[in-house]
């Protein structure tokens, strides 16, 4: 069950919705179908097992219905049904016949419900019916989730599965549970250290526990040594693949620093203006994606794709109007661009909580972002983390283009270098100064559509994140894009180096005292402008 | 000439000097009044002014003194803190720390000798830094020395390597936000998320009587009148000058032979010291201090305060806390809601349209009436363009 | 239709303001109200100012109190702590309340404490706490640790056969005391030492990786694992979101929240918290009569149907009808004399029995743990039976265990200790 993950879930789900039982319930299971829609949720357990050893129709479906909580009852038949929900539709299907029951409403059906101990019963139940499924994917996930709890009997399943099993691996796995149990119950120490030997290379958790206890507690001296050897070999490759997560952790971070602080080292990096309304802008992203979702809600699946661009527009257009009519005038006079733009950030907070509640909104995640890719038993990489770190990098690719190949890029460069040289070259100094910001606001608002994957998307959500972007900035060098990159992975996998050992909170003063003691070492950050563009 | 000579006034003029004077007097007569009808006149006289009022004044009192100390190096140096908050809450828990040892055996949980909060997490005996302060001179000592040798080490280190400009303030803002997080945590032995409260008492004297918290806004009043007061007089010596030199044009400064980070330095510790006494005035007439003193959005709102009343003029720092909080107070109980809208469009208003706050605006208004006086006198004597009102130093 | 709960939102709002501002002149009873309805707290406070504002309206329709009508004075303390404070002492001088119904967080309680207790203020103060307190102004209608914490672990061990535990919490008082607690309790029941992991986060701490990942090793060891979660507000979502993109679930590590009520769940994708646990004294979903009317009410009264109803709710409704008895029963607002008519009031709760103000004035009340289901809403796995009665001092603190709150002759002290028979700390 701790492997089935949610993209699993999701086939399965539509798995049910098209697969029609032609078989219906027998005798036997009759009564106890019955007992289940009217069984107390304390004492449904009992019935489920009994369900899934009595003989006559495959009870799988049922099963995986239950576990979805999709399982519901007419309340006067007393027919199961599975339902189905369509975003904001639910359609309604006969459990066992498959036939749609279309002209059915919410009142006269009840819905089975289901508590954690029947969910553990049941991914097991099923992974029990699944061990002789098609797919081979399915039955390895399926033993795996057994190794938790190898009763008799399940080891007697899985021995009759292992004599047909043609997958390679599939085999791995079935071995390694029947040695499992070996350890615990063979009486002959040779037949037990030969279940060591099998189990030495796997990584599962639950083999390193059986080792540790074999370790400790074994009879037989050679079987203790067996194991701790075995145990040595895993706790090996444990610390590498706990490097490598912790690697990943810290580039997930640097990722989320670099999407929120690329747009300041826009604004602040190359216009010099000191935008405390950044964090407000991330802020409209993340709004923009909750809006998206709220008027598209069949559309979960792409509303990212769709917010994106929106998102870049809402706060593209807030940072040109607030360009227009404010920092225009404050032209060098960066201090009071700080004060202005932090009140325009107030504004905007309290704007937001005035039109959508001071509360948080909320955000769904589409499937394809959540869960994770399990490389083994003690190293998967979660996919929305993933993701974030390919936009990220994305973002910042086409960033690098916009800024370096287009005239656009061309003219922005041009003023933050020599703004009346430029302008003598006819450049329109105040039309640039309009873009760049709309451009530094527009990205920060696609941050917002990436952080509302992973946070809270409230009116304080741009104020999490403004002090942590300057801090980016400045630590990269002020106007040096590569600068921004190389600081906000530095910083992002210093701290989760630094949090196994002192705390999250500590690690995070930690990095903010150094960039401290770092600025005033290096005033101009790691990448310092050169030339005369920088005094 | 004449536009040397109305330059010259006009900066004298930013500088406050001939403002002081009064307005110390009218502090004083305000404190003298208000503590006379708290103590004197019976609770249902049209005069009395109730405990309430007077607690908020000592509040106010103890901002101003803030954005004194904030104008002092961004007025006058133009050095922006966004980390004055820091100095603030240092000044305060020292404050806070003497006042938690004077409960004694009064505690929730009656030890003698720890605060409620760290026998509830079980320690022992009293941290190293809690020692001594039960004295009422040592905690005092530690208002100054706190934040002063705070200052000194992060100014000293700054200014020696040229950090300036933004980078200085972001870098103060970081410095608030890293002391934010330090306090939160329990470990620490600040009492954390809670902070230091439930105050009995100050040099034997019951911090709820009325006496006591008259005496402790009259106490803030002259604190802020006299620092007021030598704030003035130092920007009036070499040192002032020099100061006021490294704010218009810090590398000429150094060119001519200054020392300017010394200077600076200086200032800054003497500017934290200033927060440090508000905090200390703070803490004991608001019965709190706890982390969320520290909290960067804090330190920029002293900012505000200061850019409304002016920039570079002392008096004006003073009178725009007062006024801004004044607002604060009537505000959030009229629309709460409406509260942030106001405060932002201030800022923004305020530094598009008054960028020199209010007394540049009385000053602004003054100028006008003078030169309308003079254009009377000497009607169309000649017809030199209208001269604009020099810009800021920015 | 949003744009209508907008409308209607402000007009509650403005309405509130107006009713604070006039209605001076006619002789009324005033309640005020003491929650932050701007800054950080807004999000959770807001809602109490509408409870409370709502149970005036009802009371003043059934014909007000004592003859009189009802007047709410409502004030912004805005999540500043020092605020709280002062505007209690406005409360009390200026305004002349005659109860107070406010404060969320422990810190803004601690803040305006003194005040109420040096002008003999009364409050009520609605929302789960540490503990560890209790003051002759103050009645505390929320859950004490006993209330919340030792039931849901003992829910977890028994039921469910948890050997394992997780204390993660936000690093400040709550969390720390509960966890201090819970962890004495624990290791009374015979848990070892390193069968306990404690973690504390900052405020809103939204990078959760780490922490789920050790989370995630910590109960691979074989054992059944629980994690008892004080962690509060805004840093939940995201460490729900990486339990469930970590793949941990429900059934292999359960999750028991203190925090996390109908009003939180609301404002997130429920899918990754599907089965996560929390325990409360009141869950939406329990179907009772007083309840059903309860929410009915209070849809209709925020005019916005898809409002939900939680915890700290209830504890607001319990707390305003015991006081209005409370004054019927004593004839007079005084607050000295409604403090001891106060003690052993009763009240019908909305899950049904009675709640029953003890003599520390803490509430007894049923402690129900729920599941949490799709929509957002909770479904009742586990009761106690009968009430619990909230424990001001606990029992698993050494600092605390020999105190005990009682507010009725002889003793009429907070924290008496019962070894040297003596009241500490008091003022008066």
């Amino acid at each position: 069950m701790r492997y089935i993950n949610a993209i699993c879930a999701c086939l399965l789900g539509l798995l049910i919705s098209t697969s029609v039982l032609a078989e219906p319930p027998s005798e036997a299971q009759q009564p106890l179908l019955l007992e289940l829609t009217e069984v107390k949720l304390n004492k449904a357990l009992p019935v489920l097992q009994q369900l899934e050893t009595t003989e006559g129709a495959d009870m799988l479906a049922l099963f995986k219905t239950m576990l979805n909580g999709d399982l519901y009852y007419e309340k006067e038949s007393k027919r199961l049904i599975a339902a189905l929900k369509e975003q904001s539709v639910t359609r309604y299907t006969d459990l066992f016949s498959g036939e749609e029951l279309n002209d059915l409403s919410k009142n006269q059906v009840s819905k089975i419900k289901v508590n954690n101990k029947l969910r553990g019963y049941l991914g097991e139940a099923i992974a029990r019916m699944q061990l002789n499924h098609p797919d081979s994917v399915v039955r390895k996930d399926a033993v795996r989730s057994l190794f938790s709890d190898l009763g008799a009997n399940t080891i007697e399943l899985i021995r009759t599965a292992r004599l047909k099993e043609q997958s390679r691996s599939v085999q791995d796995v079935m071995d390694v549970a029947l040695a499992l149990y070996r350890t615990e119950h063979a009486a002959e120490a040779t037949d037990r250290l030969q279940a060591v030997k099998v189990l030495e290379g796997s990584l599962e958790p639950e083999v390193r526990n059986q080792l540790t206890r074999l370790a400790e507690n074994d009879p037989s001296r050679s079987v203790r040594k067996a194991a701790q050897t075995g145990l040595d070999k895993i706790d090996q490759k444990a610390e590498m693949y706990g490097f490598i997560n912790q690697l990943f952790f810290g580039l997930s971070l640097g990722s989320v620093l670099l999407l929120a602080a690329i747009g300041l080292a826009i604004t602040f990096g190359v216009m010099g203006v000191i935008n405390m309304a950044h964090g407000e802008m991330i802020m409209l992203g993340a709004y923009t994606t909750y809006v998206v979702q709220l008027m598209l809600p069949n559309m979960i699946e792409y509303s990212l794709w769709i917010a994106v661009p929106l998102a870049f527009m809402v706060s593209g257009l807030a940072g040109i109007l607030i360009e227009r009519l404010v920092i225009r005038h404050l032209h060098g006079r960066p201090l009071e661009t700080l004060l202005a733009t932090f009140g325009i950030s107030l504004i905007l907070q309290q704007m937001v909580r005035t039109v959508f509640s001071p509360l948080n909104r909320q955000v769904a995640t589409p499937d394809w972002m959540s869960g994770s890719i399990e490389i083994n038993p003690l190293l998967s990489l979660t996919l929305n983390r993933l993701y974030i770190v390919a936009f990220a990098l994305l973002v910042f690719m086409i960033l690098l283009i916009v800024l370096k190949k287009t005239s656009l890029g061309l003219n922005v460069r041009a003023v933050s270098q020599n703004r009346d040289m430029a302008k003598a070259m006819g450049i329109r100094t105040d039309r640039v100064d309009a873009l760049t910001f709309g451009l530094g606001s527009g990205i920060a608002g696609i941050a917002g559509v990436a952080l509302s994957q992973l946070t809270n998307v409230g009116p304080n959500l741009g104020q999490a994140y403004i002090i942590d972007s300057f801090m980016v900035v400045v630590f990269g060098g002020v106007g040096n894009l590569w600068g921004t990159l190389v600081a906000a992975f530095t910083l992002g996998v210093a701290n989760k180096f630094i949090e196994p050992v002192t705390g999250a909170v500590l690690a995070s003063i930690l990095v903010l005292v150094f960039i401290i003691l770092f600025i005033q070492k290096r005033p101009k950050g790691l990448f310092p402008q050169k030339g005369r563009a920088a005094e | 000439m004449s536009s040397l000579l109305s330059s010259f006034m006009s900066f004298s003029r930013i500088n406050g000097d001939s403002r002081v004077a009064p307005f110390v007097v009218v502090l004083l007569v305000v404190t003298a009044l208000a503590s006379f009808c708290n103590l004197l006149m019976p609770a249902d006289s049209v005069f009395y002014v109730s405990t309430y009022t007077i607690t908020l004044l000592g509040k106010y009192l103890c901002y101003a003194m803030l954005a004194l100390a904030v104008d002092v190096i961004w007025g006058y140096c133009g050095i922006l803190s966004l980390g004055h908050g820091a100095f603030f809450a240092l000044g305060g828990y020292a404050m806070g720390m003497y006042l938690m040892r004077q409960i004694g055996d009064r505690g929730v949980y009656g030890n003698p000798e720890l605060p409620d909060f760290m026998v509830f997490l079980n320690w022992s005996e009293l941290p190293w830094f809690w020692h001594g302060m039960d004295q009422f001179w040592v905690a005092m000592l530690m208002v100054l020395l706190v934040p002063g040798l705070l200052a000194y080490v992060f100014g000293w280190l700054a200014f020696r390597s040229r950090v300036t400009g933004v980078y200085l303030s972001i870098m103060t803002q970081a410095l608030t936000y890293a002391l934010l997080l330090s306090f939160f945590r329990n470990e620490m032995g600040f009492g954390g998320n809670n902070g230091l409260t439930d105050f009995k008492d100050i040099l034997g004297f019951d911090l709820q009587s009325d006496n006591t918290r008259v005496t402790l806004f009259i106490v803030t009043a002259l604190m802020l009148c006299g620092l007021l007061v030598l704030s003035k007089k130092i920007m009036q010596t070499r040192f002032g000058k020099v100061i006021v030199a490294i704010r218009d044009g810090e590398s000429r400064a150094r060119f001519i032979g200054y020392r300017t980070e010394n200077y600076k330095v200086w200032l800054f510790v003497y500017s934290a010291m200033i927060a440090g006494i508000a905090g200390a005035l703070y803490v004991p007439q608001v019965g709190i201090i706890n982390p969320g003193e520290f909290s960067p959005i804090n330190s920029i709102e002293i900012v505000i305060w200061v850019a409304v009343g002016g920039r570079g003029t002392l008096v004006g720092a003073i009178i725009g806390a007062i006024l801004v909080n004044y607002a604060k107070t009537k505000f959030t109980a009229i629309m709460p809601d409406g509260w942030l809208f106001a405060l932002g469009a201030m800022f923004v208003l305020v530094t598009l349209y008054l960028p020199k706050g209010l007394m540049g605006l009385v000053a602004q208004l003054k100028d006008q009436q003078l030169k309308g006086e003079q254009h009377k006198s000497q009607k169309a004597a000649d017809n030199s363009p209208n001269e604009k009102t020099e810009e800021g130093h920015a | 239709m949003k744009i209508k709960h907008l409308v209607s939102g402000i007009a509650l709002s403005m309405g509130a303001s107006v009713l604070s501002v006039s209605a001076m002149a006619a002789d009324t009873i005033k309640v005020g109200v003491l929650h932050s309805l701007s800054g950080t707290m807004a999000i959770s406070e807001t809602t109490l100012k509408d409870t409370v504002l709502m149970m005036v309206e009802e009371q003043n329709k059934k014909g007000g109190l004592l003859g009189k009508k009802l007047e709410a004075v409502v004030v912004d303390p805005a999540s500043n702590w020092p605020l709280f404070a002062e505007k209690t002492r406005e409360l009390l001088t200026k305004d002349q309340v005659d109860v107070i119904f406010g404060c969320w967080t422990s810190v803004s309680r601690k803040s305006a404490l003194p005040v109420l207790e040096e002008l003999n203020g009364l409050m009520f103060y609605p929302v789960q706490y540490e503990g560890e307190e209790s003051s002759k102004n103050v009645f505390y209608t929320g859950a004490a640790p006993n209330q919340q914490a030792i039931p849901a672990v003992d829910y977890l061990m028994n039921d469910l056969g948890v050997k394992r535990w997780v204390l993660a919490g936000t690093d400040y008082v709550y969390p720390r005391t509960t966890n201090k607690i819970l962890e004495a309790y624990l290791k009374a029941k015979g848990v070892a030492e390193e069968d306990i992991m404690i973690n504390y986060t900052p405020f809103g701490h939204s990078d959760w990786q780490s922490i789920v990942s050790d989370i995630k090793s910590f109960g691979a060891e074989g054992k059944k694992t629980a994690v008892v979660s004080t962690i509060n507000g805004d840093a939940n979502v995201p460490f729900y979101k990486e339990l469930g993109n970590q793949g941990i679930s429900a059934e292999d590590i359960p999750v028991v929240a203190f925090s996390v009520g109908e009003e939180e769940l609301s404002g997130l994708d429920t899918k990754p918290l599907v089965g996560h646990l929390a325990a409360w004294n009141y869950f939406q979903s329990v179907e009772s009569d007083a309840n059903s009317a309860f929410i009915s009410q209070w849809k209709a009264f925020t005019g916005n149907p898809d409002r939900v109803t939680n915890d700290p709710m209830e504890a607001t409704y319990i707390g305003f009808k015991m006081w209005t008895q409370a004054v019927e029963k004593a004839g007079t607002t005084d607050v000295d004399a409604v403090e001891q008519a106060m003690i052993g009031q009763e009240t019908e709760n909305l899950t049904g029995g009675m709640a029953y103000m003890n003599k520390n004035h803490h509430l007894s009340k049923p402690v129900l743990i729920g599941e949490i289901q799709d929509d957002g809403q909770f479904e009742v796995v586990w009761e106690t039976e009968g009430v619990v009665p909230g424990d001001a001092w606990s029992d698993f603190l050494p600092g605390s265990k020999d105190l005990i709150a009682d507010w009725t002759a002889p003793i009429s002290c907070g924290n008496y200790n019962t070894v040297t028979k003596t009241c500490s700390g008091q003022n008066y």
